[in-house]
């Protein structure tokens, strides 16, 4: 299976998105909570666009000798007593993550937040095997009660409200013996956190994804402001990384050039609370730590973007910063495109991974104003690549056919000065 | 006598079909600036619709038929920082390195400059009857990040005594135009120009001033469906001192 793609009513979602007053009050924090506080974090670190510079360097080298990394992270896994798994698609990277899960006799799995795992919507099938995921990032545990799609690959729940969220945790904690709505937001994190610390403790497996993978240790390097990446792996006996090839960086140079970009193009942070490296299984002087450590590295479309004019795609780092300035999505937030990936880096990456015929709205869905690119930490060139979908779409004739006929007629005009002149 | 060097104005389609008063503007402009004006007679449109809708064929003979249009002119002037854009940044692309285009495109978009770079490098000084005093500027997207334009229009504005220019809280964010895109996406397009216009509205501005006339069209549609008492000009307009004109149409 590739990727679920739901774009075709694009053009009904996000009219009935710009009608939705609570959705609107929500996105109106994109602009204070990260727009304003990139610029902020930015201004603070003088060397910040030079820093843009090295980092599209080194992932660029890195995707053109993706191979040897690839390889070279696996040996240094394997030589730690860990276990590099290959996932062609989705559907073998949930058959693997299934066979580890049934081999540690797993009935429950914590999840730290993974956008490869709403990539190849695992919950969904761990469920239907009769293994229960618990999302422990407080956005993801929102909308997994929610039974929604993550609308941001940063900030889940950026869509909602406090009172929805208030609402939501009024209807599923009485089962935990919570009975009062709260409405403070301090209170209702520290109600789902006293919920979530049991899940932790009881799960058997614990699944995270990675911001970067360093080819020269073998390490899987995860970002959070919750910590729970760490309770996601450490706790259970079992820990499976779920990522993609591309979040390869060579060395820890590199991976630290990345962790000083990364949070200040997201959240405008100079750094994270928590930056987690898990690297191998646990040693026998550890006091914690999972005894068993795989890594499950899924391609999905993603190879086929090599030597391609989508190749300089597979830099990104995942940040959302191109979401956070881009002024549709700011405008209609994540659901509208149907997909898991929103605003301009998921108008490259889901055409790439699901087929421009399924994705045909994404790229178009762009007054192409640059302001991605301009602020992309490793300065993927999104408007060209979004055109470029928009000349496959062209060549294999799927631009409607009003629009086709209006450009064709516009170039038979402009090439006859005489006709042009008697309009 | 030391004839006046040439400069040819490339005046954009949108100029020519939607508001032809600012090529007459930045003719003037760009002859105050000491060169002799000439505006090729079979220019048409740069290929900017057809090169961003994927039409890459048309884009390409559209973009060989200006530049072989634009071949004797040592200095070429364009009023709108997209259709400069386009010829700067994106005909270059449009040809393999190996084609005898590729070079000729690479020299016409080092003889090419938006009207504001022009007449900025110039040193040029408007004056003229000053027709606004509260004017914000409103920065066009292809302009700003393609092109880096940002003080020139408003250094050539605060040379008009009187003038009072404000800044928008957001100028960096598109006004929702993006060519074909507020055709494909009215909806969402709509709302871009409408928090525009609101951005536009807050700064207490009689006139706002840009230099593309694409933004120009959409923010000044917006603001008469609105009924807002602020005008919407071409920053020739202003320059040239023919916004008057411009308004009785």
């Amino acid at each position: 299976m590739a990727v679920e793609v739901e774009s075709g009513a694009f053009v009904e979602k996000a009219r009935a998105a710009l009608g939705d007053a609570t959705l609107q009050h929500a996105l109106k924090h994109i602009k204070h909570g990260f727009v304003e506080a990139r610029a902020n974090a930015a201004a603070r670190l003088p060397d910040f666009e030079a820093m843009r510079d090295r980092a599209r360097d080194v992932k660029a080298h890195t995707i053109a000798h993706l191979a040897d990394y690839l390889e070279q992270f696996e040996a240094n896994v394997t030589g730690l007593g860990g276990q590099v798994h290959w996932a062609r698609d989705a559907d073998e990277a949930r058959a693997i993550v299934l066979a580890i899960c049934r081999n540690a006799g797993a009935r429950t799995v914590t999840k730290s937040k993974s956008m490869v795992t709403e990539e190849i919507e695992l919950n969904p099938y761990l469920e239907e095997h009769g293994i229960e995921p618990i999302e422990t990032d407080l956005g993801e545990y929102i909308i997994q009660l929610r039974k929604e799609k993550p609308s941001h690959i940063i900030a889940p729940v950026i869509h909602l409200s406090k009172d929805q969220v208030a609402d939501t945790f009024h209807e599923h904690h009485p089962k935990h013996g919570f009975h009062e709505r709260l409405t403070v937001r301090s209170d209702m994190v520290r109600e789902a956190r006293s919920i979530l610390r049991q899940r932790f403790v009881k799960a058997d497996v614990g699944i995270t994804g990675a911001n970067f993978l360093v080819a020269e240790t073998g390490s899987a390097v995860v970002v959070t402001n919750e910590g729970n990446a760490d309770l996601t792996a450490s706790l259970p006996d079992t820990h499976i990384v779920v990522t993609g090839i591309e979040k390869l960086v060579p060395t820890l140079d590199d991976c630290h050039l990345m962790l000083r970009l990364l949070p200040r193009s997201a959240t405008g942070q100079d750094i994270t609370a928590y930056i987690s490296f898990f690297t191998g299984p646990k040693r026998t002087a550890d006091l914690s730590g999972s005894s068993s450590f795989h890594v499950v590295l899924l391609d999905n479309g993603r190879s086929n973007m090599m030597g391609t004019e989508f190749e300089e795609m597979l830099r990104c780092i995942r940040c959302g910063a191109c979401l956070n300035h881009c002024p549709v999505y700011a405008n209609i937030g994540g659901h509208a495109y149907g997909s898991v990936y929103p605003g301009p880096m998921g108008a490259v990456l889901t055409p790439s991974l699901a087929g421009i015929d399924k994705a045909g709205h994404l790229p178009n869905a762009s007054s192409f104003c640059g302001r991605c690119e301009a602020v992309c930490p490793v300065r993927i060139p999104l408007p060209r690549m979004m055109r470029h979908w928009r000349e496959r779409e062209f060549e294999q004739h799927l631009t409607p056919r009003g629009a086709r006929w209006g450009l064709h007629a516009w170039a038979v005009i402009a090439a006859s000065p005489t006709v042009y002149r008697a309009m | 006598m030391q004839t006046k060097p040439q400069a040819a104005l490339f005046v954009t389609c949108l100029v020519d079909l939607m508001r032809p008063q600012v090529g007459f503007a930045s003719a003037a402009l760009i002859e105050a600036a000491g060169f002799e004006v000439v505006a090729p007679r079979w220019q048409t449109c740069c290929g900017q619709p057809n090169y961003n809708s994927g039409d890459r064929r048309a884009a390409r003979s559209m973009a060989e038929r200006t530049i072989s249009v634009l071949e004797p002119y040592s200095h070429v002037v364009v009023p709108s920082g997209s259709c400069a854009g386009m010829i700067k940044v994106h005909y270059p692309s449009l040809f393999d390195e190996a084609d005898a285009l590729f070079g000729k495109a690479r020299a016409l978009a080092d003889r090419t400059e938006e009207l504001t770079v022009f007449l900025a490098r110039h040193g040029y000084t408007p004056s003229v009857p000053l027709q606004a005093t509260r004017v914000a500027y409103h920065d066009s997207c292809s302009g700003l990040r393609e092109l880096g334009i940002h003080d020139q229009p408003r250094s050539l504005l605060r040379k008009l005594p009187g003038l009072k220019l404000l800044e928008l809280s957001e100028p960096e964010v598109c006004c929702g135009f993006g060519g074909t895109f507020c055709v494909k996406y009215p909806d969402v397009s709509g709302r871009m120009v409408e928090n525009k216009t609101a951005d536009i509205a807050a700064t207490g501005a009689d006139t706002v001033a840009m230099g593309d006339v694409g933004c120009l069209l959409n923010i000044e549609g917006k603001l008469r469906r609105e009924g807002r008492d602020i005008r919407a000009c071409h920053v020739a307009e202003l320059l040239a001192g023919t916004l008057e004109k411009s308004s009785e149409r």
